[in-house]
């Protein structure tokens, strides 16, 4: 009896690297703390109340960016984890397995659990109120989105002191990731984390989709839209065309792994390159999915810090619309070495170059809207002209890798790892960055200290340029991507140890970036500067309209609108005299709290676990409860309530006087 | 008296477009359905040739059977559709024979369409003999699970109507209900034409 | 808004007995003619193809116009945008797949 618990404990639990068993440590530890401080304060009810039955997308947005930082600490840890293994030749510091495993997560959380979380978060914590919003369209399903997000990544990171961790990429292409050749669990957490935290995304996609075409203000035309939104939008219409592919994708391979299916194995028939055809037909719009609402956050911020109308509006929303659509006609440059027909690469080269041109244009109106601009060079700023030419460098780069032929030399070289990090954390990290700094104090009400701040930019920034500069030259040197040692024994060493040892520094200045990041958030929340105003930045758009943070509503009355960057034009009347007509407060339509999403959400996550390790016992239960959630949705109608009137002027008079 | 009527209408306005949001995130939603099937339709064109030396869609497909479960299908969209007549008219007894006849309908379909798996596997033809056999049961599959949930679905509607009769909430699932059975038709029409058809051809 | 204007107009808008039986019967024509040309053999197979694929697109759009009703509801029409853009990449997907992956069948 003992045995078989001892013999089920080790494979159950990873086992072996001390890294793991301090992992371990820190887990339980943290776990206890978190419990022994909400017991100690009180606090359960309040986390329950206030945050986990919660439908108001400001307290998502919250909880996303949590756990998105959450996510960045984790994916950095296995980034310092492989440079430090690649300082130097021949370095004993990660086993070859471990080493796979630590490249997997890190690439699957930066894209899944990191970039896509703090995406979500910024559309929770800026388009209702740039729209003149209420809520989202369907509250219920964001707070259902959120938590199926939290327990995919729960469940994809509980990989790594569970049943072993995923090891075959990032986006884990068969053979190798079918059960013939990882026939442990790791894979089946990859599959289930990714698919539970995918219907999320999706159920996201679809709600901000609807929300920025049905609940804009009145008067707010399509073409009257703040370009975040409108980034947004596009974002959304890439997500619900997009997620269906991968979720079919990953059931596919499920299917082979489960119960022995033939679509992507070698034998039987199956065809490996038809699951790689597939994951990129979702992965490259998903590259786009995650850039353009950086694109948007970079036009807001520049147009703000400048005190100019943003630079070619038109031109902005005609762009990103047209990068949203061809997005998915570009998939192939991702593997150009298949071995597909002459004709199929060449239709892929060109449409992915095709794809640079509107990107091109973006570049320009930023940089026409600040010429001759009344520039503020604050810490959204800061991010924005640090991206530009980050931005430009990996634009050009990934012009290069389009070249098919020239591909050949290119494909899973340390070039590509330095061209779409370039893209990946010059775009995507320094813009959601720019746009964490630039909303922070709507949403929290404070400022985050600006000398911290920009000790974390330029850490962040030359960081960047020596750890990924030297992988470009390293590339050409013939080092390829997934390699856990080189040096003279194994006659892989080709002069690579300088270049390595420089883009190690610099992944570690970045480390450090980030954490005077933390400080820089731990001290702020206690020093920083208080936003008293609401529109501490002299903003544009209707979000600067309401008191930061913004209360429950939003907005206690409609706003109506006449104009492109709506609350300028109200600002403006203000200086001329004009004043906003009074207006009646009407009572507010709210919808209600609901534990529904929660309990769902954690009955995927059992159900998930159960199927990663093939319990049925476990899974079944689990996707009844599933069942039985959506049902009790479906048969309960009292779902919304109003807020009268006198509660708003409460409110309003509280927050308004401390404003005055 | 006044303050309240004006309150109750603004309130029921307010409903109503809430209502005809939902049909609108519904409809996308089926969108996105659709890619589900567009992504198992190209893996089923890729691999429907991959049949490993086994036998192939022409020795194993019983049309008859599949057939049945066209018409029964079909006639199944279109008794929905009365279903939706019905509740326009605000009469509750008709639409719930509607929806019931749909729904029984629907069983055997399901039924049928089981019968068909049951017997492919007993003679040896599973979803592991083959990759063309595995996209055929997941496509078809597929479209199975998507019925069986709508079954379900109906069978809750068809209580919360009895309960609550036609209202604007119950207007609007019933609407939701209708687009995803006429869908799952459309869905159904493709299957028969590029799997049996094609496949028998 | 604006969708309130529209929200009452639907007694009107969400077709009629005729309407359905109509669809009801097209969407019965056009199953059994692709079945008699496929179980009789009566074209040859490219024919066939183009054919049924044709009634097949035929009745995709009985039912939408007969039983989906999609020429209602309130304008601009983001369900029927959705759908189009929906169906153009289903598309991509599977005539993309198709082209990409012949090399297979070239190389077996």
């Amino acid at each position: 009896m003992w045995e078989n618990i001892k013999e089920f404990a080790s494979t159950f639990f990873v086992t072996g690297d001390p890294l793991i068993y301090g992992a371990d440590v820190a887990i339980v530890l943290t776990s206890i703390a978190i419990v022994f401080v909400l017991t100690y304060f009180k606090k359960w009810k309040w986390l329950w109340t206030e945050w986990i039955t919660t439908v108001d997308h400001k307290k998502i947005g919250i909880m996303y960016l949590i756990a998105s930082l959450l996510m960045l600490f984790r994916g950095g840890v296995d980034a310092l984890l492989m440079r430090t293994q690649l300082a130097l030749p021949n370095m004993k510091f990660l086993q070859a397995d471990h080493y796979n495993a630590v490249f997997t997560t890190h690439g699957t959380i930066m894209i899944l659990f990191m970039a896509m979380p703090l995406m979500f978060a910024l559309f929770n914590l800026v388009v209702p109120l740039q729209l003149g919003a209420r809520d989202v369209a369907y509250p219920f399903l964001n707070s259902m989105s959120f938590w199926l997000f939290l327990m995919g990544a729960m469940l994809f990171n509980l990989s790594f002191v569970i049943g072993g961790s995923p090891d075959a990429g990032w986006l884990s292409y068969p053979p190798l990731s079918e059960l013939s050749h990882s026939p442990g669990v790791g894979q089946n957490f990859y599959i289930w984390g990714i698919q539970i935290s995918g219907i999320g995304s999706l159920a996201t996609g679809i709600n901000f989709l609807v929300t920025i075409l049905k609940m804009r203000a009145p008067g707010m035309k399509m073409m009257k839209m703040p370009l975040f939104s409108w980034s947004v939008l596009s974002s959304s219409i890439m997500i619900i065309f997009a997620f269906p592919i991968l979720t079919v994708t990953l059931a596919l391979l499920f299917l082979d792994r489960f119960l022995g299916a033939h679509f992507f194995t070698m034998d039987m028939g199956g065809n490996p390159m038809m699951y790689v055809n597939l994951i990129w037909m979702w992965g490259h719009p998903e590259v786009y999915i995650v850039v353009i609402p950086a694109f948007g956050i970079f036009s807001e911020v520049v147009a703000t810090f400048s005190k100019k109308k943003i630079f070619g509006y038109k031109s902005m929303v005609f762009s990103m619309m047209l990068i949203s659509i061809v997005s998915f006609f570009t998939w192939v440059h991702h593997f150009f070495t298949m071995g597909s027909s002459a004709n199929v690469n060449v239709f892929f080269a060109i449409s992915t170059m095709v794809i640079g041109i509107p990107t091109g244009v973006k570049i320009f109106n930023w940089l026409f809207t600040m010429f001759r601009g009344r520039i503020t060079i604050s810490q959204p700023m800061l991010w924005t002209l640090g991206f530009i030419p980050c931005f430009v460098v990996g634009g050009a780069t990934g012009v290069m890798l389009a070249v098919a032929p020239a591909d050949y030399q290119y494909h899973n070289s340390y070039f590509l790892i330095a061209h779409f990090h370039q893209v990946l954390i010059g775009g995507v990290v320094f813009g959601y960055l720019a746009g964490m700094y630039y909303w922070w104090p709507k949403v929290f009400g404070f400022k985050l200290n600006d000398r911290l701040g920009k000790w974390a930019f330029w850490l962040w920034n030359i960081g960047f340029y020596v750890c990924f500069m030297p992988q470009y030259a390293l590339g050409f040197m013939g080092m390829t991507r997934r390699l856990y040692t080189y040096g003279s024994d194994t006659g892989w060493d080709l002069g690579w140890a300088p270049l390595n040892m420089v883009s190690t520094v610099g992944a570690f200045l970045m480390g450090l970036g980030f954490i005077f990041q933390v400080w820089q958030i731990s001290y702020s929340i206690k020093n920083g500067e208080r936003d008293l105003t609401g529109d501490p930045w002299g903003g544009r758009t209707l979000e600067w309209s309401i008191p930061s943070p913004a209360p429950m509503y939003n907005f206690a009355v409609e706003p109506h609108v006449t104009t492109d960057d709506a609350w300028w034009k109200v600002k403006e009347d203000r200086e001329k005299g004009i004043k906003p007509a009074p207006v009646k407060l009407e009572p507010i339509h709210m919808p209600k709290n609901s534990a529904i999403p929660f309990i769902m959400s954690v009955c995927w996550f059992v159900a998930g676990f159960g199927f990663v390790f093939d319990w049925m016992w476990m899974a079944i239960p689990g996707l009844v409860g599933v069942g039985i959630c959506l049902l009790a949705r479906s048969f309960s109608y009292d779902t919304d309530y109003y807020i009268p009137v006198d509660e708003i002027e409460r409110t309003e008079a509280a927050l308004r006087g401390r404003t005055v | 008296m006044a303050h309240a009527v004006a309150e109750h209408s603004h309130a029921h306005e307010a409903h109503e477009s809430h209502e005809s949001l939902k049909v609108l995130g519904f409809w996308i939603f089926i969108v996105t359905d659709i890619l589900i099937f567009g992504t198992l339709f190209a893996c089923y064109a890729v691999l429907h040739t991959h049949t490993n030396g086994g036998p192939g869609a022409k020795e194993l497909f019983e049309m008859p059977g599949v057939i049945a479960e066209t018409f029964i299908l079909l006639t199944s969209s279109f008794t929905s559709g009365l279903a939706m007549l019905a509740m326009h008219k605000g009469k509750v007894k008709q639409l719930i024979s509607w929806l019931a006849v749909t729904a029984i309908l629907g069983a055997v379909f399901i039924g049928l369409e089981l019968k068909e798996f049951i017997l492919l596997v007993e003679e040896g033809h599973k979803i592991s003999s083959n990759a063309f056999l595995s996209s055929f049961y997941t496509l078809v599959g597929t479209h199975g699970l998507h019925v069986s949930i709508g079954l379900v679905w109906m069978i809750a509607l068809m209580i919360q109507l009895a309960r609550r009769g036609v209202t604007e909430v119950t207007k609007r699932k019933v609407t939701n209900l209708s687009l995803y059975w006429h869908f799952l038709d459309v869905i159904w029409i493709f299957v028969f034409t590029v799997v049996y058809l094609m496949g028998v051809m | 808004m604006s969708q309130h204007q529209t929200g009452h107009e639907h007694a009107e808008g969400h077709g009629s007995l005729k309407s359905y039986v109509l669809g009801f019967i097209f969407s019965i024509v056009l199953t059994i003619i692709p079945l008699v040309i496929v179980m009789n053999g009566l074209l040859n197979k490219t024919q066939t193809v183009i054919t049924i694929m044709i009634m097949a697109i035929l009745q995709l759009i009985v039912q939408l116009f007969f039983f989906m009703h999609i020429r209602e509801g309130e304008k601009p029409r983001w369900n029927v945008m959705t759908l189009i853009v929906g169906v153009i990449i289903v598309f991509t997907v599977v005539a993309g797949s198709i082209w990409i992956m012949s090399f297979n069948s070239t190389v077996q």
